[in-house]
């Protein structure tokens, strides 16, 4: 236990590597799934086919194998670029190579979140607007997207929580995540159960309070229409 | 590109195709067999649903490769564990990789069919009952098959997201597909090849099991499709199964 107490300042800096490293994904999946929608949803047959690509290869590939891909393949690839510019060797910061990789991953599937989201807001909400003489644009902000949030929510309430233990993942790369962190401290001390388990109580206890937030969000934009 | 490489390792691949898929499908089967009397106790608030309902938050709400590590590296600290018998499985990252698998996807399976049980139309147990069947005939001839069969397009998701999971035995040096691909880009310093086979083929694996659990959701739910043809329930249910969604 005081094993526990001695390395305790070390992993609080996982913790928040881990957290940072997961909200930072998620802004980026949110952004990427809603791009991803907005071509799935697209008249054109150009955008809808690179999402199409996209969700595909994303979801059929596991998450580690597209961040060691992501990680040593996209260094190769940007120090060739590089090169070939006549810059000097580029290291990629593996923060940034975990944090790129989960939210490409992640927005894969935040893509079908909206897009079933988009799709579940009653058409006549959309024309009703349209004949009101709003802009499409004004139309999408003042009337849409509060519905769309509300149709979206369980299912992003779910990303972020699959998210959240996926991040566990980048310590493979050797970033310095509670994982990979409770991992050296186990070695270091022959203690490994020890920390294995504070790990485990540490993502309990993530998973935990991001229940109570997706509860408390889920009957804010539910008001009016309790059941 | 080397490709060559890729091409001159094809049975070191094959292999681990081999052992991707061995490790996916005892993990689903003990997993099963682990989710059925837990969902089960879960739906009938027998005096063990307390404990699988922890189960079941404990493997569900961490992530699988620290389950994993503190069944490899954890259990192994203590003496007790490393002179008793187990130790016998537990020093072989390929047990240890198993036994994770299988109690994770034990919990993630028996919440999907807790569901499946609980959405039961009262209708089908009220009439079995009406007929005279027992308690025990109930759940076997009525309510498991019914239930079963409406978990399947979930169940689907649970088992792609088995086979990508096992790429974490690849971390604890088992050589699966993405382990034989981490060998070879090693051995020739490679960035790519060895990963990009690796991605490859857990694709086609994927793709090929999508298929068929697509084929095996037509027979098995066409009951659902009342009205014959492209009826709207059969039609939502190919949509769900075409993508592995989120469990």
């Amino acid at each position: 236990m005081d094993k526990l107490i001695e390395y305790a300042p070390l992993l609080g800096s996982g913790v928040l590597v881990t957290v940072s490293v997961a909200v930072l994904s998620l802004v980026l999946a949110t952004a990427l799934g809603a791009l991803g929608a907005a071509a799935k949803l697209s008249r054109k047959s150009a955008p809808r086919a690179i999402a199409q690509v996209y969700t595909t290869i994303v979801r059929g590939i596991p998450d580690l194998v597209l961040i060691l891909l992501i990680y040593f393949g996209g260094q190769r690839l940007l120090n060739m670029i590089g090169h070939a510019a006549g810059l000097d060797y580029i290291e990629i910061s593996k923060f940034w190579a975990g944090v790129i990789s989960i939210g490409f991953i992640y927005g894969a599937y935040l893509t079908e979140t909206f897009r079933g989201a988009y799709l579940a807001v009653p058409k006549g909400q959309g024309e009703a607007a349209k004949a009101l003489g709003l802009t499409p644009l004004a139309t999408l902000w003042t009337v849409l997207l509060s519905q769309i949030m509300r149709m979206a929510l369980p299912g992003y309430g779910n990303v972020w929580l699959v998210l959240v233990k996926s991040t566990a993942v980048v310590s493979v790369i050797g970033l310095a995540d509670l994982v990979g962190l409770a991992d050296k401290a186990g070695k270091a001390t022959r203690e490994p159960f020890l920390f294995f388990v504070a790990v485990i109580l540490v993502y309990l206890a993530i998973t935990w309070a991001s229940g109570l937030v997706l509860r408390y969000a889920e009957v804010r934009v539910n008001r009016g229409h309790e059941t | 590109m080397k490709f060559e490489l890729v091409f001159r390792h094809w049975d070191l691949f094959l292999s681990g195709v081999w052992v991707t898929v061995h490790l996916t499908a005892l993990a689903l089967l003990i997993g099963f067999m682990i989710a059925l009397p837990a969902a089960l106790s879960l739906t009938r608030r027998s005096r063990f649903s307390p404990l699988v309902r922890g189960y079941v938050y404990f493997f569900r709400g961490t992530p699988l490769l620290v389950q994993t590590y503190l069944i490899y590296y954890g259990l192994a600290q203590f003496e007790f564990v490393r002179e008793s018998w187990a130790w016998f499985f537990l020093r072989e990252a390929w047990w240890c990789a198993l036994i994770a698998f299988s109690l994770n996807s034990g919990a993630y399976t028996a919440e999907i069919l807790r569901g499946a049980i609980k959405t039961t139309p009262t209708g089908e147990i009220d009439g079995a009952k009406s007929l005279g069947l027992s308690e025990r005939q109930v759940t076997w001839l009525i309510l498991l098959p019914s239930a079963l069969r409406r978990a399947l397009p979930q169940y689907g998701n649970e088992v792609v997201f088995m086979l990508h999971g096992t790429v974490v035995a690849s971390i604890i040096t088992i050589q699966d597909i993405l382990g034989v691909g981490r060998t070879v880009n090693a051995k020739y310093y490679i960035a790519y090849e060895g990963l990009l086979s690796a991605a490859a083929l857990y694709m086609m694996i994927t793709f090929l099991l999508v298929r068929v659990l697509r084929l095996v959701e037509k027979r098995y739910l066409r009951h659902l499709d009342i009205d014959g043809g492209a009826a709207k329930a059969g039609k939502k249910i190919a949509a769900a199964a075409g993508m592995p969604v989120m469990r």
